[in-house]
């Protein structure tokens, strides 16, 4: 699994470090870290925190190769 | 879908033509997804100088540094498959316009009917090539010289030297604070970011960099590195005399723009970039924008409506993802369905804890006024002005304005702004001069360069903004 978030977009709310603490870990009050390629077992979550992000800035490419929105419909904007 | 009044060229372009891209980074992978995504079928060939698939960036200096990712684990997810021929480890050594062709490094060629450019920018190195090649001198750039840092840096130094506080200076040294290594900072304007965001902020920068623990020394410059007689760095002299004794530094002393290779090609590339329209096109030499010849990225700088149609370039994340889409859109377009790239600068950086994010282009700002929180908290907002008119905002750690002041950018709205602010501002509403060094002066500093209204230009010193 990859993902990338934009941040240009990202603007803190951290709901992704919610849903997937072991990918997305806030640093300070605003800045976001982001592990760029998480174990496969935390796909779920990802893609939940993905989903959940309210402006979109997360892009996710799932196990195998396969972007997550052509997958599943899940969000795959960047 | 194609309109029927397309000529059969462009249609059997899209169905069989031939694009490499030579660069493979994040600029042109975003290229060959949007090409693909855009339905072109013909073939596709991706050239990249490193050995890597492309790789995210930014967390270089972060994360890797932090021991939080591993350096070769940043690699960029894909928005879909790319169907790509890849050419990886390979630099391309020249491109012969007349017959469309590239040249590469293991003396292959590559024929073209559209080229997209995305060979972007490297880490300029110490200037002394003795001195460069001293156990303990590093750059930062690519996720080899990430991983090579980062082993150096796990291994306990006594003592960490960072060339230059730019954004990658300061958040290097920020990450070395934050495992416990003793950091000098070098710095040769007044302060940390100042190139890039002014000396207002820049002082905002240093109370955090000092505050974190970090020696940080302005005003001055490192005038040699010194090696024992195994060849391993052991002090650096810097030009105020003194000397300081470092086992690792860090030269961050901004980038050169990987246009070497287009030397004798006839395009307009030089050491500010390769000049292209605000189609993407790449401008020849003589001024006359080519048809099969794009440019995207770090390497390229283009015409921007909003900033007095001077070019641009920018080291951004965001311009490499936006001018990709442009000009991956544009190469396989007839005319009338061209767009331009008008993206608005933006940039981050997380350092010493604090996310600071900026809009637009501040070194073309003559004032500031801090519209929102406070300098002295290290949160707060302000916006630079530049004749009248509101030319760039910065926020540190309060991101979720930013949109707002992007919206003032867009659409020139008076400086300084003359809505009530949502704090109480006990200073009043008065700018202040935003404090760029001469911009005549080089400066490592700032991601944003404006480069002047000529395509040929060649020049590798600025021209004063405010002369």
């Amino acid at each position: 699994m990859r993902l990338v978030v934009d941040l240009n977009r990202c603007q803190g709310y951290a709901q992704c470090a919610f849903l997937a603490p072991d990918a997305f870990t806030m640093h300070g009050d605003e800045a976001l870290m982001f592990d760029s390629q998480p174990d496969d077992r935390q796909w779920e979550a990802v893609l939940r925190a993905a989903e959940a992000c309210p402006v979109k800035a997360i892009t996710v490419e799932g196990p195998g190769g396969v972007p997550a929105g052509e997958r599943s419909g899940a969000s795959g904007v960047a | 879908m194609l309109p029927v009044s397309l000529d059969g060229s462009l249609e059997r372009l899209r169905r069989e033509g031939r694009i490499v891209i030579v660069g493979a980074s994040l600029a042109g992978l975003r290229a060959a997804e949007t090409l693909r995504e855009e339905g072109f079928t013909g073939t596709l060939t991706m050239v990249g100088d490193e050995p890597h698939e492309p790789y995210d960036r930014p967390p270089l200096s972060k994360q890797v540094l932090l021991d939080r990712v591993p350096a070769d684990h940043t690699k960029l997810p894909r928005r879909r498959p790319v169907d790509a021929e890849w050419r990886l480890g390979v630099a391309a050594t020249g491109l012969d316009l007349a017959a469309r062709r590239v040249r590469l490094a293991d003396g292959s060629e590559l024929d073209y009917d559209r080229l997209l450019i995305t060979t972007g920018v490297r880490a300029r190195p110490w200037p002394q090539e003795l001195e460069a090649e001293l156990d303990g001198v590093f750059v930062l750039r690519t996720s080899d010289d990430a991983a090579q840092l980062h082993r150096r840096l796990s291994a306990g130094p006594r003592r960490v030297l960072v060339i230059g506080a730019g954004f990658a200076g300061s958040e290097i040294a920020s990450a070395c604070r934050e495992r416990g290594l003793d950091v000098t900072v070098a710095e040769r304007g007044a302060a940390p970011l100042v190139g890039a965001l002014g000396g207002v902020v820049g002082e905002v920068a240093a109370a955090m960099q000092r505050e974190a623990g970090v020696d940080l020394r302005c005003g001055i410059t490192v005038t040699g590195l010194e090696g024992d007689a195994a060849g391993r760095l052991r002090c650096a002299h810097l030009s105020d005399g003194s000397k300081v004794e470092v086992e690792v530094a860090v030269v961050c002393l901004g980038a050169t723009r990987n246009t070497e290779w287009l030397a004798d090609s006839g395009l307009g590339a030089g050491p500010r970039g390769i000049a292209c329209d605000a189609g993407c096109r790449a401008f020849d030499v003589r001024g006359i924008v080519t048809d099969d010849v794009f440019v995207a990225g770090d390497v390229a700088r283009s015409p921007h409506p909003l900033f007095g149609y001077q070019f641009l370039s920018l080291e951004h994340w965001g311009n490499a993802v936006a001018g990709a889409e442009v000009a991956a859109h544009n190469m396989i377009s007839a005319s009338a369905d061209r767009r331009p790239h008008i993206w608005t600068p933006s940039f981050w950086s997380a350092q010493f804890g604090v996310n600071i994010k900026s809009v637009g282009v501040p070194p073309m700002g003559d004032e500031i006024i801090v519209t929102q929180g406070s300098l002295s908290e290290r949160r707060f907002t302000a916006a630079y002005g530049h004749h009248g008119r509101v030319i760039a905002a910065v926020t540190f750690d309060q991101a979720k304005w930013l949109g707002f002041y992007q919206h003032l950018i867009e659409r020139a709205a008076p400086f300084p702004p003359d809505f009530p602010t949502v704090d109480r501002r006990p200073e009043g509403r008065h700018p202040v001069p935003a404090g760029f060094p001469d911009p005549s002066l080089p400066s490592h500093g700032p991601t944003v360069t404006l480069s002047g209204h000529s395509p040929s230009d060649r020049r590798i010193s600025f021209t004063p903004l405010r002369a």
